[in-house]
């Protein structure tokens, strides 16, 4: 062996070493049992991990508490359409509070013109009212999903104009044209889906638009089953969206031996189906009809301070929710603690129509 | 039993590793020993004990048959009988059995003057069967991580496990493993076919020789790796392919916790794609 070979040996094996050491995790590790001894129904976490992701999770201080004014807010302020139920002090804590989790650096003015509160002239504060009425409507409507600890500004938002992980249909398929075009969507490495080579884009089928999930046939071949072996691999994504998006593994919601079979499924299947559904209305029914807005403001509003990235993905349509923009790899946001038992106000939003739909 | 004429003066007293003469004799053709003793002991207790798992199950088709470990809150301690403890005794009278097997393998070869390339390569498959039950479950804190015996029941076990980590295909050991189960059939299927073929010419031809078979090799990928080599390829792949299935299940729960395809995060953050 030469010599140059055996030091070229030795810096691969040396990189080797550095891998191999760096790149694991290491015992001991936390692990719950979710099923019958021997099924390996079991969660998986690594406590470190955890302990150095919880300042992710956690919950802000609540807004103090104020006296009640005895008036409405809709008698004391002009052009209140959504909020006019409330008593005007604690519709002014609940803007206070508005800012610090969505704007706190952009503050009131991301929303109002400061010379005129009541205007509806920055187009985010229209946004704002939408928003607002998508959150009753969850903390309403969702209850299958959010439970009684229910949903805040703040669980999406976490401080930032744009929160933190959204998505947008890709318009690019990353691919060359011709004979090796058809990846669908295949072999991105998207942490969308933890990195996998799995389609990169699970939201716009599932998330937007309601393909079918279940791909697993309910009855024995060759009955048939319309599902694809390609729709298995979409539906693969999804379910790995899922796992990255609540740091938790397969198990947590489905026994293996069968995946489509709710009688052997975790009770956290049926919230996460509910999920789903809501995603999806989420979508529908509050981001993109406002999709105008963001394409007439594609920068954001006047005062937008840091939170310069565009409103629009690179499709031109505008970015949306995922099961991780609440969660944020926690499977339960915030770790389960309720904020909306400290802002009863937003269980009292109006949920008619709008007068002003766009500005 | 038949034994051929000459099988007798291989039948040396002596080496055995633990209580001398003690068992040092056959049974027809089976060589006893004090681990023959043991193997003997353990199977029988063992199967004894999964019989009365499946007694108490109230199955007997081998299929659906289960003994399971504890539930994790047990630990690394006893469990009650009904409650995963048969699993823990059988679990005991499995690796006395199978290692009293190889001290038997050990013993044999020791009287025969050979090596012990059997007990060796032997003990690589209990050392991956000890992995599973024993070593990931100290390390991960309870012997309920262990797989339970049946044949439907092990299989599922084997499909939660994987899925706990999303995909088990990126498990870096697994890739490893896989890849030399499909390398040590290939080796065993050419060296078949290769000696056969040799041994095997056309009607009224004498068998072929080694060179033969070497000749054919080189001419065909330019290199023959010889009468010897190709027996110690096969043991080194067949052994690598059973060491690194233990690797790609104890790497795990103990070193990784995510899923599989997220470890390879450490590829892609490599910073010579920016």
């Amino acid at each position: 062996m030469s010599f140059t070979l055996k030091i070229v040996l030795a810096v691969l094996g040396a990189l080797g070493v550095i891998v191999v050491v760096t790149s694991f995790e290491r015992p001991p590790v936390n692990v719950v049992q979710v099923g019958q001894r021997g099924t390996a129904m079991e969660l998986v976490a690594n406590p470190r991990a955890l302990a150095a992701r919880a300042p992710r999770h956690a919950v802000p201080e609540p807004t103090p508490p104020v006296d009640a004014a005895g008036q409405k807010a809709s008698e004391v302020y002009e052009n209140v359409q959504v909020l006019g139920d409330l008593d005007a002090n604690a519709f002014t804590r609940l803007m206070i509070a508005i800012t610090a989790w969505v704007s706190p650096e952009q503050g009131c003015n991301y929303c109002h013109n400061p010379e005129n509160l009541a205007s509806d002239e920055v187009y985010t504060k229209v946004v704002t009212r939408r928003m607002l009425q998508m959150t009753r409507t969850i903390n309403a409507s969702w209850q299958a999903h959010v439970g009684q600890t229910g949903v805040t500004c703040y669980t999406c938002h976490r401080g930032r104009p744009v929160p933190e992980e959204v998505w947008a249909t890709d318009p690019d398929p990353h691919r060359t044209r011709g004979i090796a075009a058809s990846a669908a969507g295949q072999n991105i490495a998207s942490p969308a889906v933890g990195l996998s080579s799995l389609p990169h884009d699970p939201f716009t089928p599932f998330l937007l638009r309601d393909d079918p999930i279940r791909v697993t046939g309910t009855r024995p071949l060759p009955h048939g089953n319309p599902a694809t072996i390609m729709g298995a691999e979409w539906t693969y994504a999804l379910m790995v969206h899922f796992s990255a998006a609540t740091g938790q593994n397969c198990t947590f919601c489905h026994n293996t031996q069968n995946f489509g079979k709710w009688e052997s499924s975790t009770p956290q299947r049926v919230t996460a189906w509910h999920g789903i559904r809501m995603v999806r209305a989420v979508n529908n029914d509050y981001i993109e009809p406002l999709r105008p807005l963001w394409a007439a403001n594609p920068h954001g509003p006047p005062e937008r301070g840091d939170a310069t990235q565009s409103r629009l993905g690179p499709g031109g349509d505008p970015w949306k929710v995922s099961c991780g923009t609440c969660h944020l790899g926690a499977n339960k946001p915030l770790l389960g603690r309720s904020m909306l038992a400290d802002y009863p106000e937003l269980n009292a939003v109006t949920l008619g129509p709008l007068r002003s739909a766009a500005r | 039993m038949a034994m051929l004429s000459f099988e007798k003066k291989y039948r040396v007293r002596g080496g055995t590793l633990v209580g001398g003469d003690l068992f040092d004799f056959w049974v027809g053709p089976f060589y006893v020993g004090f681990f023959g003793v043991t193997t003997v002991f353990f199977t029988v207790l063992g199967t004894l004990l999964i019989l009365y798992g499946a007694a108490l199950q109230g199955t007997f088709n081998v299929w659906t048959i289960n003994i399971a470990p504890p539930d994790l809150k047990y630990g690394l301690a006893f469990a009650p009988i009904k409650e995963g403890g048969l699993w823990q005794l059988i679990t005991i009278c499995a690796i006395g059995a199978f290692v009293s097997w190889a001290l038997r393998q050990a013993e044999i070869s020791r009287k025969l003057g050979m090596g012990y390339h059997i007990p060796v390569a032997y003990g690589v498959a209990v050392f991956a069967y000890i992995t599973l039950v024993v070593i990931r479950p100290l390390l991960l804190g309870a012997w309920g991580h262990g797989f339970p015996y049946g044949i439907f029941s092990h299989l599922d076990w084997v499909s939660n496990v994987g899925y706990q980590y999303l995909h088990f295909h990126y498990n870096p050991a697994h890739m490893i493993a896989v890849s030399f189960f499909f390398a040590t059939t290939l080796a065993l299927s050419l060296h078949g076919a290769l000696v056969l073929s040799a041994l095997n010419p056309p009607k009224g031809e004498p068998v072929k020789t080694p060179e033969h078979e070497n000749t054919f090799f080189r001419d065909l990928i330019g290199y023959s790796i010889g009468t010897l080599g190709i027996h110690r390829l096969g043991l080194f792949l067949a052994l690598s392919a059973g060491f690194w299935s233990a690797v790609c299940i104890v790497i795990s729960g103990p070193f990784w916790t995510r899923g599989w395809p997220e470890w390879w995060g450490w590829w892609l953050n490599l910073p010579i794609w920016s």
